[in-house]
């Protein structure tokens, strides 16, 4: 892995050390990690496609958030995006980086919204920015493999 | 998904998520805390806790060795800043002592899109690297302090960083090991 990258890696588990000691009270608040996301997707989505070719459809969006995106951050393609052409998306990660320092199986499966929320929040706003209004969820059934659900919202 | 290959610089969109990342955090923080000294301290424990973490990753990465002097220490730090950020901090101003130097940035990678408000002036925003310096360094038995001296987000030329050795942790070494 290269070396900035275990940075923000690093950088990424102290945001959830942080927002985890933030709200106790409610133990499954992530809408701060979400929201961080939000405002980092939506930064960056611009400035990456800023020279890009114009997209055509809604799904050449997913897929260059799949393909391009997902490979500059995560180091590699989703492995498999799965639509039913009438706004819903799946993406299957099956080595979800944030979810690869955790042991493996389903022990700690507890804590697994606490590390897919940040990402949840960054395809929430890099859609955004591209215009497309929707709502992320992810699920994890045996780490590190991880979906993620996009519902986009019609207008 | 069959193209591999991508027409994004990967380098630069990882480093830029990363300035983004930490810009929005600073921001949380800054609603989270009413008194922005509070949040250069949270921002300093943040690094901190990298930082005893990253060691590992340097020192496994880059097979240095044992430092014979601060001077030495000097240079490793020098070397981590441009393993992990891709910058390259200028190491100046010793002290007479030998145990207080600069590191000095022509640019930093975490303020790339940042504009100090008018009511932040207090705000240590880079103050992360003080934690991660300390950090890093009191896992190899050395305790460190830093605090920035100069920061272009105030106006400044160039950003400095002054690092300052304070003792050997002797105590930290495991016994039966030199």
């Amino acid at each position: 892995m290269a070396s900035q990258d275990v940075l923000f890696e690093f950088l990424h588990h102290e945001i959830v050390a942080y927002c985890n000691s933030k709200s106790k009270k409610e133990k499954e608040d992530v809408s701060e990690l979400e929201y961080i996301g939000f405002a980092c997707g939506y930064r960056i989505i611009e400035r990456l496609t800023k020279d890009w070719p114009r997209f055509k459809e809604e799904l050449d969006m997913l897929k260059f958030l799949c393909t391009d995106f997902w490979s500059s951050i995560y180091q590699r393609q989703v492995d498999n995006l799965r639509t039913n052409h009438q706004g819903v998306y799946v993406l299957f990660d099956n080595e979800f980086r944030f979810l690869s320092r955790i042991s493996e199986g389903n022990q700690y499966l507890e804590f697994a919204p606490q590390y897919v929320s940040y990402t949840c929040g960054l395809i929430r706003g890099a859609l955004a920015n591209l215009g497309i209004t929707c709502i992320v969820t992810a699920e994890v059934h045996l780490m590190p493999a991880c979906r993620f659900h996009i519902q986009v919202q019609k207008s | 998904m069959a193209r591999q290959t991508t027409k994004l610089d990967t380098k630069k969109v990882s480093a830029e998520l990363f300035t983004l990342t930490y810009g929005a955090l600073v921001t949380r923080l800054l609603k989270d805390y009413e008194n922005i000294d509070d949040v250069n301290k949270q921002l300093e424990r943040m690094g901190y806790n990298i930082g005893i973490r990253l060691i590992e990753d340097f020192l496994a990465k880059t097979n240095c060795g044992r430092c014979y002097d601060f001077r030495d220490t000097a240079e490793k730090i020098q070397l981590a800043f441009r393993t992990y950020l891709g910058v390259f901090p200028q190491v100046s101003n010793w002290s007479a002592a030998n145990d207080e130097f600069s590191l000095l940035f022509d640019n930093n990678p975490l303020t790339e899109f940042v504009e100090l408000p008018d009511h932040c002036l207090n705000l240590k925003y880079s103050n992360i690297f003080a934690g991660i310096l300390r950090g890093a360094c009191e896992m190899v038995q050395m305790e460190v302090t830093s605090w920035f001296v100069q920061d272009q987000l105030k106006g400044d030329n160039i950003t400095e960083l002054r690092i300052k050795f304070i003792k050997k942790l002797e105590d930290a070494i495991p016994v039966g090991e030199d």
